[in-house]
């Protein structure tokens, strides 16, 4: 392993940039002659718009223009879409409703967007924005998913009647009641998995500029995909044809999910900027964030486990309603489906499952991707009922476990997955010795000396990553396909640029994909540049999401590399007058099999531009490849995470005593940049499970609308995790990477409320387990001793 | 934020005066409440005035019994006041659980008591200690001084200018941090004085800080953690909200107390 190669804990090439504050965000870009945007927004969760009255707001000082729904329907833009179609059990297709930019009849949330004020300043646009008069008739709303398709409740889409939008099913449902019949023993569970905000360091943004000699439009925006959002402003918006329409995504600062979607901001700039002939500009504050981000999470199951006399587990079944909000976000059928319905199975060989999901609107901001999307929810559902199950047989949860692991591979699940490779047992076991898991009881017991309360909680999770193989997301749904592609150009002098449609927003990317290139050529890291985020000089890309950028972005750099090397190989064979195949490149050297001739990476790639070794009718000149590449299977990374708590039970006051991480996520390009994925993971997990929690009154009012309200995890709040992984590499991409970035997310939350349930001695405590919470489940628990 | 006038009088006169000329007038101390609302558009006063160059407002003395504090004093200058230390280390403790750094670096103890925010800490101190706030106008003991949720007897035209507090036997802080604002969910001062014991509730009260006197009654005979077990601080008039509920403040009350006490020593 070189220093700066495969393998090694390579530091982050950009954050030279970003801890200098010299990076390049959305909102630092200014454009000559720009106007600020500001939205008047909706503070009704659902109303009709009787009448809108610009007049006023129009004269104000520096009002450039103010526009409204009405103008947007008028110069024929489309609506927002989603981009994955889900089928009902009976087979209609998922009922979508219109999702204007622009509210024009109705508004739907708090902060849906009625109208937008373009100003010389943003002074001048809030203060114009005020002075719109808007006259709602304010209708009842709905928040509930478990309430939405009551009847009476309020109706939010008339295509979509009872606000559902689709029932669907996955699985084999007498199979299942099969094995519930059959059960000795039947775990029921009901969960509310928390709606989450995603709270990205930096908000969102957007600037439009068209160029009106060329008719041609410029966004620059806060994107984890702009080269999918070129697709769908352009195909179904319908703003203008792809090759007249660019996208950038410059330095972004975080997305977790939600900056993968097309939001109505973006479009408005674009046609608003059309409009005005002028660049628009528009930044989210944290105020809109909180109402417009689409969150996360969000579903009410029903769940229960059949295990029989052997303790091996037969059946799971689980009902679920995902909240999707008041719009369908651009991938948000995909999430409370096909990435929660089949990773039921967790790492355990269940011979029956079968998932039932009613999705439905409700007066509340969208609902989308949110770091690991679909699979911490399942994750929840799975690893909570292996662990009361475990606590309702008298068994320790490891042992349950290990009863139950899939143990040999390929393994095909009753809910589509066939996982690849892995060994459970073997990060489980390791995540035991780190916490030592043995000496637990003597813990406890010391704990309960000094009059607090200790607890353990495992989270044996697996998820599907490296997403995904475009056929098998086609017949599922998906409207476009999950390859990825790269592009590597190497200059004559030898440095090398790769152009990669895996967009980098806090993933450090640029640090890893170079040391791969650095790897394979034997060239220094510092010549080696990664071009993202423009689509004007990546040719096409599917983003970032899902922990697929190295499994898939860097695939495809691989396949693109070994092009690179094959046509270098023959320059070098031209050079040295020897046959291509006669040609051995290592460490940067390219040498003649059996002999001392040699030529380097430098004058390899020379010669490949001044081509005076060889004719046109030879070889090609230039060194330049460019990849597509499609997985041919999902990845699973998977691993254990252990949690110990310690709980103040007069207060409820938790502290994580102690936090075990072991994960397998196959072979390791950079272990520092993966550490911190980890990090970063369980504390967003550690979020959920006791802290964050997005909260909409009965009105539709979201009442955690800040961080006075809504509680972000601090470091005070975590203790210092100990990490490690074991590895099994993956068979189906030729790095053997199977992603790290969502792992955290994904498990964390079980192993919280599992210590914590273990703890207080029952298992009714909801997330988030905040003092309140979790005093009252303590007050329970110690009630239920004393019994 | 809202266009606004800005005044920066050199005097207190002169500040007074431009307070009582102008109906929605804000003074400005530190600004870590005013500052933010303003920007956030919930507040918007015609005038601010800058009370930064009234002279005499910032500072720590000991006079007699009494710590005296200028209302200008920064949160961090009583924190680090060697004065405050010895006289009341309770109160040194106060200011430094008290918002974050950057609160501390700037807020003033005078911003903060003429806020009277329900979460804030010192007003328990105040309350506690049985303390005294002085105006321009006079002079207001601390039972007089909290009217309800950011309300204070403070006049239109009063500016506070100084807080004095008798020296106490004993005292104690403990706070309770709300997980989401870390403002207090609970925050309890005791304090022992030759006026006697007194128990100020912050955080807790839908009317703001409040004494709880069945405990300041227990205390005087017995000064123990042990001394107010029996006591239960009613859940009516008290906070019910996301972050916890009425009996679960009314609760965290009673521990945090004893904690107060048992730091207190």
């Amino acid at each position: 392993m070189s220093a700066t190669g495969i393998g090694a804990a390579v530091r982050r090439k950009e954050d030279q940039r970003f801890i200098t504050g010299t990076g390049n965000y959305t909102s630092d870009i200014t454009r000559p002659g720009e106007v600020r945007a500001y939205f008047v927004r909706s503070p009704h969760a659902h109303a009709t718009i009787d009448k809108i009255d610009v007049s006023a707001a129009k004269r104000m000082p520096g009002v450039v223009d103010i526009l409204t729904g009405a103008d947007l329907a008028g110069d024929k833009i489309g609506g927002l879409i989603c981009g994955w179609a889900i089928t009902s059990k009976d087979g209609t297709p998922m009922k979508m409703g219109a999702h204007p930019a622009i509210a024009a009849d109705k508004v739907r949330c708090v902060g849906d967007a009625v109208a937008v004020v373009l100003a010389e300043t943003l002074l001048q646009a809030r203060d114009a924005a005020e002075a719109v008069q808007v006259d709602y008739g304010v209708l009842p709303a709905v928040v509930d998913p478990a309430k939405a398709t009551a009847k009476g409740a309020p109706q939010l889409h008339d295509v979509a009647p009872n606000n559902l939008i689709y029932d669907w099913h996955l699985g084999d449902k007498a199979a299942t009641e099969a094995a519930f019949a059959a059960a000795k023993h039947v775990t029921k569970l009901d969960i509310i998995n928390n709606r989450l905000v995603p709270n990205a360091m930096e908000p969102r943004a957007a600037i439009a500029e068209y160029d009106q000699g060329n008719d041609a439009l410029t966004l620059w925006n806060t994107s984890q995909n702009p080269h999918v959002a070129r697709l769908v402003i352009s195909a179904f918006v319908g703003m203008a044809p792809e090759h007249k329409l660019r996208v950038i995504a410059p330095d972004v600062g975080g997305g977790f999910g939600s900056k993968i979607f097309i939001y109505p901001e973006e479009v408005v700039a674009l046609w608003a900027a059309r409009r005005v002939k002028r660049p628009v500009k528009w930044v989210s504050d944290r105020s809109e964030a909180f109402l417009t981000d689409a969150h996360g999470r969000d579903h009410v199951t029903h769940a229960e486990l059949a295990t029989d006399a052997n303790h091996k587990i037969t059946g799971l079944r689980v009902h679920t309603i995902a909240n999707i909000g008041s719009y369908m976000s651009t991938f948000s059928s995909s999430v409370p489906t096909y990435l929660y319905a089949t990773l039921l199975s967790g790492q355990y060989a269940i011979p029956a499952i079968y998932a039932e999901v009613d999705a439905v609107y409700t007066n509340t901001a969208p609902v989308d991707a949110y770091r690991g999307a679909g699979r911490p929810e399942a994750t929840f559902v799975v690893e909570r009922l292996v662990e009361v199950a475990a606590r309702e047989l008298g068994l320790d949860p490891a042992e349950f476990r290990r009863k139950n692991f899939v143990t040999s591979f390929p393994h095909q699940t009753p809910v589509i997955m066939t996982y690849d490779a892995g060994d459970y047992d073997a990060s489980m076991t390791k995540a035991m010795e780190m916490i030592d898991y043995k000496n637990f009881g003597k813990r406890k017991a010391e704990s309960e000396k000094n009059g607090k309360l200790r607890g353990i909680g495992f989270s044996t999770y697996i998820e599907a990553c490296g997403i995904a193989p475009s056929q098998a997301v086609g017949s599922l749904g998906a409207g476009v396909g999950l390859w990825e592609s790269a592009e590597v150009r190497v200059n004559p002098t030898g440095s090398v640029e790769i152009l990669t449609g895996s967009h980098s927003h806090g993933q450090g990317h640029e640090t890893t994909f170079a040391q791969l290139v650095s790897d394979r050529l034997g060239v220094p890291i510092d010549t080696v540049s990664i071009v993202h985020g423009d689509t004007d000089k990546v040719q096409f890309g599917m983003g970032t999401y899902g922990s697929r950028s190295g499994a898939v972005g860097m695939s495809a750099i691989s396949k693109a590399l070994d092009k690179i090397e094959d046509k270098a190989k023959k320059v070098a064979g031209y050079m040295m007058e020897a046959a291509a195949d006669d040609i051995e490149f290592k460490d940067g050297k390219f040498t003649v099999k059996g002999t001392d001739k040699s030529v380097g990476w430098g004058d390899v790639t020379l010669n490949a531009y001044i081509a005076h070794k060889f004719t046109g009718g030879q070889l090609e000149p230039g060194l330049k490849e460019g990849a597509f590449y499609d997985p041919t299977n999902f990845t699973f990374p998977a691993g254990c995470h252990l949690a110990e708590v310690e709980i103040d039970p007069e207060t409820g006051k938790i502290t994580i005593a102690n936090w075990v991480a072991v994960d397998d996520f196959g072979n390791i390009i950079n272990p520092m940049i993966v550490e911190g994925q980890v990090h970063g993971g369980i504390a967003q997990g550690v979020g959920q499970a006791m802290l964050e929690g997005a909260h909409y009154n009965a009105d539709g009012q979201l009442v955690t609308g800040s961080f006075m309200d809504y509680a972000m995890p601090r470091a005070a709040d975590l203790p210092s995790f100990k990490v490690d992984t074991t590895v099994t590499p993956c068979p189906s991409n030729p790095l053997g990477i199977k992603g790290c970035g969502e792992a955290g997310a994904i498990a964390s939350p079980a192993a919280l409320i599992n210590a914590i349930t273990n703890a207080v001695g029952h298992e009714n405590v909801p997330m988030p387990a905040t003092p309140s919470v979790v005093w009252k489940a303590a007050q329970g628990g110690m009630k239920k001793a004393a019994e | 934020m809202y266009a606004f006038k800005y005044e920066k009088p050199w005097s207190l006169a002169a500040a007074a005066a431009l307070l009582s000329e102008s109906g929605d007038a804000k003074l400005l101390a530190g600004g870590q409440t005013l500052l933010p609302a303003m920007k956030l558009r919930l507040a918007g006063p015609s005038t601010i005035i800058d009370l930064s160059k009234v002279p005499g407002l910032s500072g720590v003395t000991r006079e007699g019994d009494n710590l005296v504090i200028g209302a200008l004093t920064k949160h961090v200058e009583v924190m680090n006041s060697a004065e405050v230390q010895k006289s009341i280390p309770a109160l040194a403790h106060l200011v430094s659980v008290l918002g974050d750094p950057a609160v501390r670096n700037r807020g003033t103890i005078g911003g903060s008591l003429a806020n009277n925010d329900p979460s804030a800490d010192y007003p328990a101190a105040v309350l506690a200690l049985n303390g005294t706030v002085h105006t321009n106008k006079r002079k207001i003991a601390a039972d007089d001084f909290f009217k309800g949720l950011f309300e204070t007897a403070l006049a239109a035209d009063e500016i506070i200018e100084r807080v004095s507090f008798p020296v106490p036997e004993k005292a104690g802080y403990e706070k309770f941090r709300n997980p989401a604002s870390r403002f207090a969910l609970v925050g309890v001062f005791v304090a022992k004085t030759k006026d006697g014991v007194r128990v100020a509730v912050t955080g807790a009260g839908e009317s703001g800080v409040f004494r709880v006197k069945e405990m300041e009654a227990a205390l005087a005979k017995d000064w123990s953690p042990k001394a107010i077990e029996g006591v239960k601080v009613s859940a009516s008039g008290i906070i019910a909200d996301l972050h916890g509920t009425a009996d679960y403040r009314a609760h965290l009350a009673g521990v945090i107390a004893r904690r107060a006490v048992a730091k207190a020593g």
